[in-house]
C-alpha cells in the first residue's frame, strides 16, 4: 500500500537526488545561515544533515583551531575527512556532535543548531568513537537491548527504533557473540560492537570516527561492505574521519581533506584526482619490452596503441592518481603555503 | 509512555543488571565483604572488653557500627569511584550519546549501588549474629528502624558519592578520598563509643553522616539499655533524622549542578586524553 507519506518521501528523494550534484562547494564560499525550522524531522530530506558555515573553534588564549569551516553532508551521503593529526577533525566532529561548543559560526546538524539539540535530536545521531572500553562485565546482547529501550519513543513511521537486536547482531557479524561478555571480545569485534550501538537507534546520521583501526583485511572488507549498505539501504548519511586512504576512497561519495583548521579539498575521489594532475599512468608491454606512461588522456592514448601496435600490445595497466598522491599534493601543498599557521590542536592535547 | 519514563524504566533494568554483576562476580564481592569480616574478626577477638559503664560486649557494640561504615564505603564511595571508572572507560560518554542516558545511567548506578550496599549490610550481619551475643534482631521495631535509617542514610550518603565522583577525574586521584575515609570512620566511633573522645572531636564527629548511621543502626540492634552508653544517654532518632535530613538535601541539591557540569565537559577526546594518561601510568 502506498501512503501519502511514502509518496511524499520518494518526492523528497527524487529532489534529494537531483540536488546532491551540485553540492561540491569550494572553501571560501559562505553559506547563507538558515533560520531554524520547526519541522526539523520532516523536512531534513531536502535541507542537508549537516550544514556549517565560517565554523570556528578556539581554545582558552591560543590560536585558532578551526578556521572557518565550510561543510554540508546530504542524507545518505558518505562523507570522508581526511587530514593530518591536529588538522581539526575531532574539534570538527565533537561539535557537530554537540560534544563540544563551538567559538563560532553556523551549524546546523539535521536542522537543529547543535548547542541547543534536545534528545529527540539526539535519538536521531549515531555516534562510534575510537577509545570506547565501556560496558565491560555486560553481555553483548544485552547490552544492546539495553541501549535499544531509549530510542524506543522516538521512532516515526518511515524509521522503527531501535534496531531490533537480533537483526543488528546479523548485520555486523556478531550473532554467534550474542551472549559473550563484552569485555572478551577482540579487537575487531569490540569495534563492530561499537559500531552496532552507534546503530541500535537507527540514526539518520552516523559518525564514525576511524572505524577499522586493527581490524584484518577481512574484518575490513566485511565492515565497507556494512557501511555502503547502510548508506544503500536506510539513507543514513555517515561522517567519517580515517587515515586508510583506500577505505575513504572506496566507502565515501564524497572526500573532505581539513588541514591547519580549514577545508583544502572537497570533491569526489576522480574530482580531486584531477584538480591535482590531470594525467593517468599507462603501463604496457610492446613486444615483450615494458612501457610506462603519463597522459592526459588515458583512454585515447591506449586506443591509439591499439590502433598502432595491435596484438603486440600486452600487461596493459591503467592507473588514476591514487587519492594517497592527491592527500600529500594536497597537504603539502597547504603546508608549504601556510607554514605560519601551525595547526594548533596539539596544544589543547598538552593542555 | 514518555521518553523520560522509558529511560527510567530502562535504569531499573540496569541497576538490576549491574547489580546482578557485581553479586556473581567474585572480585566484587570480595571488595564488597573485605573490610566487614577484617573488622569482625578484630572485634571478635576483643569480645571480653566491655563497653565503658556497661557490662556489655564491645564487640557486639561495635556491630552496628561496622555495618554502617560497609554502608559508607559500597553506597558513597563506591558510587564515587565507579563514576571516575565510567568516566575513564567511556560508559558516560555512551550515556551521554544516548536519549536521555544521562538519567537511566544514573537511575541504575543509584539503584545498583543500593543493592550492594545493603548486601554488604546484611550479610555480614548472617556470621556476626552467631560471633557476637546480645544482638537484638528478634524484634519487629528492630527492623522497621533498621529500614528507615537505611534508607535516610543512602539518602544523604549516595548524592556525596555522586559529588566526589564528578570532582575527581581519574580512580587514582578518588583513591585519595579513601583515606580520609578511613579517618572519618575511626573519629565517627565505629569502633569505640565516641563518649570517650575528646568534646571537639565529638562535634566533629556528629558533623558527618556516618556517625548519625551508625548510631541509627545501634538503636536498632542493641538493647535500649545500652543508649546510656551515647552522648546525652539517648538514642537521639530526632536528630539522627535531622543531620541526615540535612546531608540528603544539600546532597540533592549540590549533586544534579556538579554532575551536570562533569558530564557536560565529557567528549571524546576527554575520554581519549585519559586513555593516554592511564597507559602512561602504566608504563
Amino acid at each position: 500500500m502506498i501512503t501519502v507519506e511514502t509518496l511524499k518521501g520518494r518526492f523528497n528523494e527524487t529532489l534529494e537526488g537531483m540536488d546532491a550534484g551540485d553540492n561540491d562547494h569550494r572553501p571560501g564560499e559562505s553559506v547563507p545561515p538558515l533560520p531554524p525550522d520547526p519541522r526539523a524531522e520532516r523536512s531534513s530530506h531536502t535541507e542537508p544533515v549537516i550544514e556549517t558555515s565560517g565554523l570556528r573553534m578556539r581554545y582558552g588564549g591560543s590560536a585558532d583551531v578551526l578556521h572557518g569551516v565550510d561543510l554540508r553532508v546530504h542524507q545518505g551521503e558518505v562523507v570522508a575527512l581526511l587530514g593530518p593529526n591536529g588538522a581539526g577533525k575531532t574539534t570538527t566532529i565533537e561539535i557537530l556532535e554537540g560534544f563540544r561548543r563551538r567559538s563560532a559560526g553556523e551549524v546546523r546538524v539535521l536542522g537543529v543548531d547543535p548547542d541547543d539539540g534536545d534528545e529527540a535530536w539526539r535519538a536521531r545521531l549515531g555516534i562510534v568513537l575510537q577509545s570506547w572500553r565501556d560496558h565491560g562485565k555486560w553481555r553483548v546482547g544485552e547490552l544492546l537491548d539495553h541501549l535499544g529501550r531509549f530510542y524506543l519513543p522516538y521512532g516515526t513511521p518511515r524509521r522503527a527504533r531501535p534496531y531490533g537486536t537480533g537483526e543488528l547482531l546479523d548485520l555486523v557479524g556478531l550473532t554467534d557473540r550474542a551472549s559473550a561478555v563484552v569485555g572478551t571480545l577482540s579487537g575487531g569485534q569490540r569495534r563492530r560492537l561499537d559500531v552496532a550501538i552507534g546503530l541500535v537507534g537507527r540514526p539518520d546520521l552516523l559518525f564514525l570516527d576511524e572505524p577499522t583501526v586493527g581490524f584484518d583485511p577481512q574484518a575490513r572488507r566485511e565492515f565497507h561492505e556494512l557501511v555502503l549498505r547502510l548508506s544503500d539501504l536506510e539513507d543514513t548519511a555517515i561522517l567519517l574521519t580515517t587515515h586508510d586512504l583506500d577505505e575513504a576512497d572506496r566507502l565515501a561519495d564524497r572526500i573532505v581533506i581539513l588541514a591547519g583548521g580549514r577545508i583544502v579539498a572537497d570533491g569526489s575521489a576522480p574530482e580531486l584526482a584531477a584538480r591535482v594532475s590531470g594525467k593517468a599512468e599507462v603501463r604496457y608491454s610492446r613486444d615483450g619490452e615494458h612501457h610506462v606512461e603519463s597522459v592526459e588522456d588515458a583512454t585515447g592514448h591506449v586506443r591509439k596503441l591499439f590502433a598502432e601496435y595491435g596484438e603486440a600490445i600486452g600487461d596493459l595497466e591503467v592507473r588514476r592518481v591514487s587519492l594517497e598522491d592527491v592527500y600529500m599534493t594536497l597537504v603539502r601543498e597547504f603546508e608549504s603555503g601556510r607554514r605560519t599557521e601551525a595547526p594548533s590542536e596539539l596544544t589543547e592535547v598538552a593542555r | 509512555m514518555s521518553p523520560r519514563a522509558v529511560a527510567v524504566r530502562a535504569g531499573l533494568q540496569r541497576g538490576w543488571i549491574e547489580f546482578r554483576q557485581s553479586v556473581t562476580n567474585g572480585q566484587d564481592l570480595w571488595s564488597v565483604l573485605f573490610f566487614p569480616i577484617i573488622a569482625l574478626i578484630v572485634m571478635f577477638l576483643l569480645r571480653n572488653n566491655t563497653v565503658p559503664g556497661t557490662g556489655f560486649s564491645l564487640g557486639s557494640q561495635s556491630i552496628p557500627g561496622i555495618l554502617g561504615m560497609n554502608v559508607v564505603l559500597n553506597g558513597m564511595l563506591a558510587l564515587g569511584l565507579s563514576l571516575t571508572m565510567d568516566r575513564e572507560d567511556g560508559t558516560l560518554l555512551r550515556a551521554k550519546a544516548t536519549p536521555n542516558g544521562m538519567v537511566g545511567y544514573l537511575t541504575g548506578k543509584v539503584l545498583s549501588r543500593t543493592g550492594t550496599a545493603v548486601v554488604g549490610l546484611l550479610v555480614p550481619l548472617v556470621p556476626a549474629v552467631f560471633l557476637f551475643d546480645g544482638l537484638e534482631l528478634g524484634r519487629v521495631s528492630s527492623w522497621l528502624t533498621l529500614a528507615w535509617v537505611l534508607v535516610l542514610g543512602l539518602v544523604a550518603l549516595l548524592p556525596i558519592g555522586a559529588v566526589l565522583g564528578s570532582l575527581f577525574n581519574t580512580a587514582q586521584s578518588m583513591g585519595f578520598v579513601s583515606l580520609p575515609t578511613m579517618l572519618l570512620i575511626g573519629l565517627s566511633g565505629v569502633f569505640y563509643p565516641i563518649s570517650a573522645f575528646p568534646d571537639w572531636l565529638q562535634w566533629v564527629a556528629q558533623a558527618f553522616p556516618l556517625y548519625w548511621l551508625a548510631l541509627g543502626l545501634r538503636s536498632a540492634m542493641l538493647p535500649d539499655a545500652l543508649a546510656a552508653a551515647e552522648l546525652s544517654e539517648s538514642w537521639r532518632h530526632l536528630e539522627t533524622v535531622g543531620v541526615l535530613g540535612l546531608w540528603a538535601v544539600a546532597g540533592l541539591l549540590l549533586a544534579p549542578v556538579v554532575l551536570r557540569r562533569m558530564a557536560r565537559r565529557e567528549s571524546g577526546s576527554a575520554v581519549e586524553g585519559r586513555r593516554q594518561k592511564a597507559m602512561q601510568r602504566t608504563m
